[in-house]
C-alpha cells in the first residue's frame, strides 16, 4: 500500500513563506497571483492489508507527527 | 539540587546550558536523548537550544518523540520543572507540554541579536528579577514566532503565564510573547537564551537570576 500525505497550514494560519514566494513570482512578472500557500508532501510505503487499516494508521501518523495539528491540516490518499 | 540537560542529535548549546545551571551550584547531568529514563532525583530538566534532528519535518517535532522526552513528560507531570530554551521551547511546543507553536520568523530571516524583554508572570524561573523588571538576552533563531489561537493567549495572560514579552517585537510573535509557563508554573519555554548572558566573558548576565533563583529554590533546606 502506499499513501501520500498533504500537509498544509489551517485557512487563517499566515504563511510568510508562500507571500514571501508570491512576491518573487510578482516580481519575476507573474501578474494575477492572488496568493501563494506552501505545504508538504509525504509518502510512505507500507505493509497494511488493506486500504481501511492503511488509512487508519496513517491518520494516527498525522495526528501523532506527520502534522501540527494545531497549526496544521492534512489530507490523506490510499493506493495499491 | 539536580539538573539534567538533554542532548540530542543537532542539539549545540547544551554545554552552555550545563555550565550556567553548574555556575549556579546544581549537580549537572548530560542525557543522551535514546535514554529512556532521567537520572534518579532530577529535579528540573534543561532542553537546550540548538537543530535537534536537523530540524527536520518541523522544529523540535522529532526530539518531542524521543524515548528521554517521554521520560521528560512523566517528569513533568509528577509536577518536576523543565525549561525549554528556543529549540527546547519548540520541544515543549510540540510535546504538547505547552500550548501554541513556534512558526517561521515573521520577517522570514534568522534573527541573531540582543533583545530587551519585560518579565511578567510569578514563577521560580523569573522570582529573581524585579516586579516587571526590563532585562535583555540574545535570541538566535528563524523560528521564533509564536502563534496560538485567541481563547490560549486570553487565558495564558488571565493566568498570568506570560514569563517574558519583547519590547520591541522581532519575529511576530503573538502578544510579543518570548516565553511561556505551564499552567503549574513549572514549565517554561522562551526563545531568548538565559544561558549566554550568565558570565561577564558573554558581555551580559541578565540570565544570572533566573539560574540563581531557580537552583536556589529547588536546593533542599
Amino acid at each position: 500500500m502506499k499513501a501520500r500525505v498533504h500537509v498544509m497550514l489551517k485557512d487563517g494560519v499566515l504563511d510568510p513563506q508562500g507571500e514571501a514566494v508570491r512576491h518573487a513570482l510578482g516580481a519575476m512578472g507573474f501578474g494575477g497571483v492572488g496568493g501563494v500557500r506552501q505545504g508538504k508532501v509525504i509518502e510512505l510505503d507500507l505493509d497494511a492489508a488493506d486500504e481501511a487499516t492503511a488509512r487508519a494508521e496513517v491518520e494516527k501518523m498525522c495526528e501523532g507527527l506527520l502534522a501540527n495539528t494545531v497549526i496544521e491540516r492534512y489530507e490523506i490518499e490510499v493506493s495499491a | 539540587m539536580k539538573a539534567a540537560v538533554i542532548v540530542f542529535p543537532g542539539s549545540n548549546c547544551d554545554r552552555d546550558l550545563a555550565v550556567a545551571f553548574e555556575r549556579a551550584g546544581a549537580d549537572v547531568t548530560r542525557v543522551w536523548h535514546k535514554e529512556t529514563d532521567l537520572p534518579e532525583g532530577v529535579d528540573v530538566v534543561g532542553i537546550p537550544g540548538g537543530f535537534s534532528y536537523g530540524d527536520y519535518l518541523r522544529c523540535g517535532a522529532i526530539a518531542a518523540q524521543s524515548p528521554i522526552c517521554r521520560a521528560v513528560v512523566r517528569h513533568t507531570e509528577r509536577g518536576g520543572y523543565a525549561l525549554g530554551i528556543c529549540n527546547g521551547f519548540q520541544v515543549l511546543t510540540e510535546a504538547r507540554m505547552l500550548p501554541g507553536v513556534l512558526m517561521r520568523n515573521a520577517g522570514l530571516k534568522f534573527l541573531c541579536r540582543t533583545v530587551g524583554l519585560t518579565v511578567g508572570a510569578q514563577s521560580e524561573f523569573t522570582a529573581g528579577y524585579g516586579e516587571a523588571a526590563e532585562i535583555a538576552l540574545p535570541i538566535a533563531h528563524h523560528d521564533g514566532n509564536y502563534r496560538a489561537d485567541a481563547e490560549t493567549l486570553d487565558r495564558l495572560e488571565g493566568e498570568g503565564r506570560v514569563a517574558f514579552r519583547y519590547t520591541d517585537n522581532p519575529n511576530g510573535s503573538d502578544r510579543d510573547i518570548a516565553g511561556i509557563l505551564s499552567e503549574n508554573r513549572r514549565v517554561l519555554g522562551m526563545m531568548p537564551h538565559p544561558e549566554r548572558a550568565v558570565d561577564a566573558g558573554h558581555g551580559a548576565t541578565d540570565g544570572q537570576p533566573l539560574f540563581a533563583h531557580l537552583v536556589g529554590a529547588l536546593a533542599p533546606a
